[in-house]
């Protein structure tokens, strides 16, 4: 947070929270109404939708924990869990296309669905 | 003895301790979520076509404990500033505000989505027909063992309109909510009968998993913040700064809570 702490700073700061949070109602909004739309491929969907989580996140990030203002400590600290955050997606990624010898997948053997209550 | 930089920032970081401290937790955090968001991406991805559930959940209930959660971190933040301008009233009304929220996300999720859950079932014939509805009585976590234990001959069972693994009809536009006509079905011709619940499928295994975590998250913030809020406030009279300073990171810890649901709703609900 900055150290500007006068009232006329925190009163702007409070502006600034709740234009924050409407922002993150339209968000959540247009991500709901997303799903009535059928775009030609499922990752267009999915795409859009953690593009609009992900700019929700960043402002709750910004300005409610302040990160857009803060002290270099606070960034080195999330610079090094951004990395290895990053690697661990990595392996556990990697891992389908890394599958032990032997296994199996009973899904494939389940029955196709058939049409119910008709 | 006093412990140090409590309220004055340690030279070398800047900060006071407990807000480089619940940095570092939230740090371990988002290792501890970013692996299990990790697990459910390769999971999804390896799903085969047509064998994850899609449209089971509910999305009103879901979107509107959203909101719940972003009403409740502004009123953190707006709380948090009240007692920088030293208007502890203020303060008290906005954090039981977000007292209430917590509260309520959790009833919600308790009481109103995880139950329904539990009374709604998949039933797999031994013809390979499977079809998602409800069984007479809405019990919980029936199964197919639980019923040929009980010597049970059959059940009544009223499908869904549609299977979640069926592509929806062009005119069935409350495919989810609309149901097909009850039967009767013997149970020497249910191969597995499961309720949504963990065991049902990978899907409900990793929603579960996640949203219940989450859950804590939720009931670990409301309870520190509703402490603050109530017999910790008496280190407001003795020591403003430090009492905010603690609101902050209460804050900080409730701010992170509500990020990690901003990923999880439309990942489980939308997608």
């Amino acid at each position: 947070m900055s150290d500007s702490h006068s009232v006329e700073s925190i009163k702007k700061h409070r502006k600034i929270y709740v234009s924050v949070f409407v922002a993150l109602l339209v968000g959540t909004i247009v991500t709901v109404l997303l799903r009535k739309v059928h775009f030609s491929a499922f990752w267009i969907t999915v795409t859009i939708a953690l593009a609009v989580a992900t700019v929700k996140a960043s402002l709750v990030a910004a300005f409610f924990m302040h990160l857009s203002n803060e002290r270099k400590a606070i960034y080195s600290t999330l610079l090094v869990t951004a990395f290895f955050l990053v690697a661990m997606m990595y392996i556990f990624i990697h891992a389908r296309t890394d599958v032990p010898r032997g296994t199996e997948f009973p899904t494939k053997e389940l029955p196709h669905t058939q049409n119910q209550a008709k | 003895m006093d412990i140090p930089y409590t309220v004055k920032a340690r030279p070398d970081t800047g900060l006071f301790n407990a807000k480089l401290g619940i940095w570092l937790f939230l740090a371990s955090e988002v290792m501890l979520f970013g692996g299990l968001f990790s697990s459910y991406i390769l999971l999804r991805v390896g799903a085969d076509p047509g064998t994850w559930p899609q449209g089971l959940l509910n999305i009103p209930i879901g979107t509107f404990n959203t909101a719940v959660l972003i009403t409740s971190s502004v009123t953190v933040v707006l709380g948090w500033s009240a007692l920088q301008m030293n208007n502890f009233a203020a303060y008290r009304k906005y954090q039981f505000v977000t007292i209430v929220c917590a509260a309520a996300f959790l009833v919600i999720k308790c009481l109103i989505e995880y139950p329904e859950k539990f009374t709604h079932y998949e039933v797999w014939l031994a013809d390979g027909k499977r079809m998602t509805g409800h069984v007479e009585g809405n019990p919980y976590f029936l199964t197919d063992k639980k019923l040929k234990a009980g010597n049970v001959e059959s059940v009544k069972f009223t499908p869904d309109a549609r299977h979640y693994n069926d592509p929806p009809k062009p005119h069935d536009a409350a495919a989810g909510a609309a149901h097909g006509e009850a039967m009767q079905i013997k149970t020497a011709d249910i191969k597995r009968l499961s309720a949504f619940v963990p065991a049902h499928s990978t899907y409900f295994a990793i929603y579960f998993t996640l949203t219940a975590l989450h859950g804590l998250h939720v009931l670990g913030g409301g309870i520190v913040i509703g402490y603050l809020w109530g017999p910790g406030a008496r280190l407001w009279k003795t020591d403003p700064q430090r009492y905010t300073n603690r609101v902050e990171v209460s804050g900080l810890f409730w701010h992170f809570v509500d990020l990690v649901w901003i990923f999880l709703f439309p990942v489980f609900y939308l997608l």
